[in-house]
């Protein structure tokens, strides 16, 4: 395996303690649920998306460091950004989580990028993901991982 | 003696290394490993006597036959059942559970009959018994658990009443290590004349179960809990209720004479058992008893009892280590949260170090619910671990706490 801090790097730690964008968001008109039912982690999703363009977006609830790391890094890149972008980025992620080439930028979301050489963390990593895709197709079942 | 060291000799995947680590295997409750002699077992069962049974004249489907009914024989004496009919093989608990729930629940059951189960139950003795009352009209009643992760005080004499049918209880709590008085839970459902089933899944492996002096109706384990091979499980039943119920699952072996017109069913237990069953894995089932049996379950739950009492040692001095389950008399699992970590973030850490435990929510859900926790780290003992494995296990944690506290 490789190194544990390849997994666990400072970053992650801090948006664990620290998480960005985390509690309820008001005028939300996009969310979605999200459920790791391997791990009990559940996630809430909301967004405001005006014009095609994702106004604000913030997350609720509670999972392990990776899970909550990824949200929150989430959060931070989808900002501003046209949910044709978003869709680019989930792309992308998805393609670095599975240990696959992309051609994506995907700037500070590449600290995540060791969750490749941990199969059983890859859907921490991914459920902030899904539910965004979740959320932005505004499906009202709580999207689960497995 | 209890000779932990020969005893390790005997599981040659003790020897591997994981990540470059000896292993350290702490998740017996969710599977225990294999002795070489159940492995032989099987092996030997397909390179000498593999035939299909109960059908051929020819000498190896009466050797693979013996091998087979010679098992059950071996069930029937670990479990001090009457009759050795009363011993149906099935997939594992929760087939077994589950043909439980099918068979006797549909044909017994009526609207507003209600089946009462506990707070503390793996889901496989929740789920089939909620897909029965969906089934049936009846109604399912829960004992609720208190802090300690004991059964309430009071609840189950308040909670059976007339209408209560069957009793569903778990004799060893997989999440919580807890021992339920089943006893005494027998003996009041038996007031009203409810039935009684009891999930052994995670008693065998740690005492003797005598269903005969326990009086319970039914009595379900998995092999692979009790260093046997999976995919082979007991479901015990009293005769008496066996010869009412109708079959679970039609096809070869459960019948005695089939016509277009009529259909007649063969006798216990292979009324049950429709099909070609798992023969390598009943062989092998019987493989794993002859082994419990040659170390003695008394010296077993002994040596379990010393690691759970040194680990509970530890993990009570562990600053921030919360753990879930803390009834006096547990047996041999270590439920634990570590404040500001996520149990599965323990869990990749503790895998690094080649320590596995299981983190999750050990198909308990509603004991989660119970504590308000997402998931618990879980490490649970078996004959083969040491004393130095759980000062593994903490080193481990410190490692955690390293990387995640500091
Ligand atoms: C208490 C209990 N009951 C039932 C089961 C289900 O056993 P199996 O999956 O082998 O059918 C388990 C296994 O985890 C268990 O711990």
């Amino acid at each position: 395996m490789s190194d544990l801090r390849d997994l666990y790097q400072e970053v992650i730690f801090d948006h664990n303690r620290h998480p960005r964008n985390f509690g309820p968001l008001i005028d939300a008109n996009r969310h979605a649920d999200g459920f790791n039912p391997l791990c009990g982690d559940r996630l809430t999703l909301n967004l405001r998306v005006q014009d095609g363009v994702i106004q604000d977006v913030r997350f609720e609830g509670s999972g392990c460091a990776i899970s909550t790391a990824s949200a929150s890094l989430m959060t931070e890149a989808l900002k501003g950004k046209t949910e044709a972008e978003a869709a680019v980025l989930f792309e992308g992620f998805h393609h670095m989580v599975m240990g696959e080439k992309t051609t994506v930028e995907l700037g500070k979301l590449a600290v995540l990028a060791g969750v490749s050489e941990f199969p059983a963390r890859v859907k921490c990593a991914s459920l902030a993901w899904h539910t965004l895709n979740a959320a932005l197709k505004n499906e009202s079942d709580p999207v689960s991982t497995e | 003696m209890f000779d932990v060291q020969a005893l390790r000799n005997a599981f040659p995947i003790l020897k591997r290394e994981v990540h470059g680590r000896p292993l350290v295997y702490l998740d017996n409750a969710a599977t225990s490993q294999k002795p070489r002699s159940v492995i032989e077992a099987e092996c030997h069962y397909y390179e000498v006597l593999n035939a299909n049974i109960h059908r051929g004249v020819h000498t190896l489907s009466q050797e693979a036959t013996d091998a087979f009914e010679g098992a059950r024989d071996k069930v029937r004496d670990f479990l001090n059942a009457r009759r050795r009919e009363e011993i149906i093989f099935t997939r594992g608990a929760t087939e077994a559970i589950n043909l439980v729930a099918h068979s006797w629940g549909r044909s017994q059951l009526k609207p507003g009959d209600e089946i009462l189960v506990s707070e503390m139950e793996h889901h496989a003795n929740i789920v089939p018994w909620q897909m029965l009352c969906e089934a049936t009209g009846a109604v399912l009643k829960v004992i609720p658990i208190d802090e300690r992760g004991a059964l309430a005080a009071g609840a189950v004499a308040s909670l059976i009443n007339p209408r209560t049918k069957l009793v569903g209880i778990t004799q060893v709590s997989n999440a919580l290590g807890t021992v339920n008085p089943v006893a005494e839970i027998i003996r009041l459902a038996h007031q009203v004349d409810a039935v009684v089933l009891l999930d052994g899944a995670q008693a065998v492996p740690h005492m003797a179960v005598d269903v005969t002096a326990l009086d319970c109706d039914f009595y379900v384990f998995s092999g692979h809990k009790l260093y046997g091979p999976t995919g082979i499980g007991v479901l015990y039943g009293k005769r008496s209720l066996l010869e009412k119920m109708p079959p679970y699952q039609g096809g070869g072996d459960m019948i005695s004479q089939v016509t277009f017109q009529k259909t007649t069913y063969n006798q216990l237990p292979y009324k049950f058992e429709a099909g070609t069953p798992h023969i390598a894995g009943v062989v092998g089932l019987g493989a794993a008893i002859d082994f419990v049996l040659s170390v003695g379950l008394e010296a077993i739950a002994a040596h379990e009892d010393r690691l759970l009492a040194y680990a509970t040692q530890q993990a009570e001095r562990f600053e921030g280590l919360k753990i879930i389950g803390t009834v006096p008399g547990k047996a041999s699992i270590l439920s634990f949260v570590l404040k500001g970590v996520h149990p599965h973030d323990i869990g990749t850490i503790l895998d690094s170090e080649g320590v596995a435990i299981r983190t999750g929510h050990h198909c308990a859900m509603p004991v989660m619910d119970h504590y308000g926790v997402p998931a618990t780290a879980r490490a649970s003992f078996a004959l083969y671990n040491t004393a130095e494995e759980v000062d593994a296990l903490f080193g481990a944690l410190r490692r955690v706490e390293e990387l995640f506290l500091k």
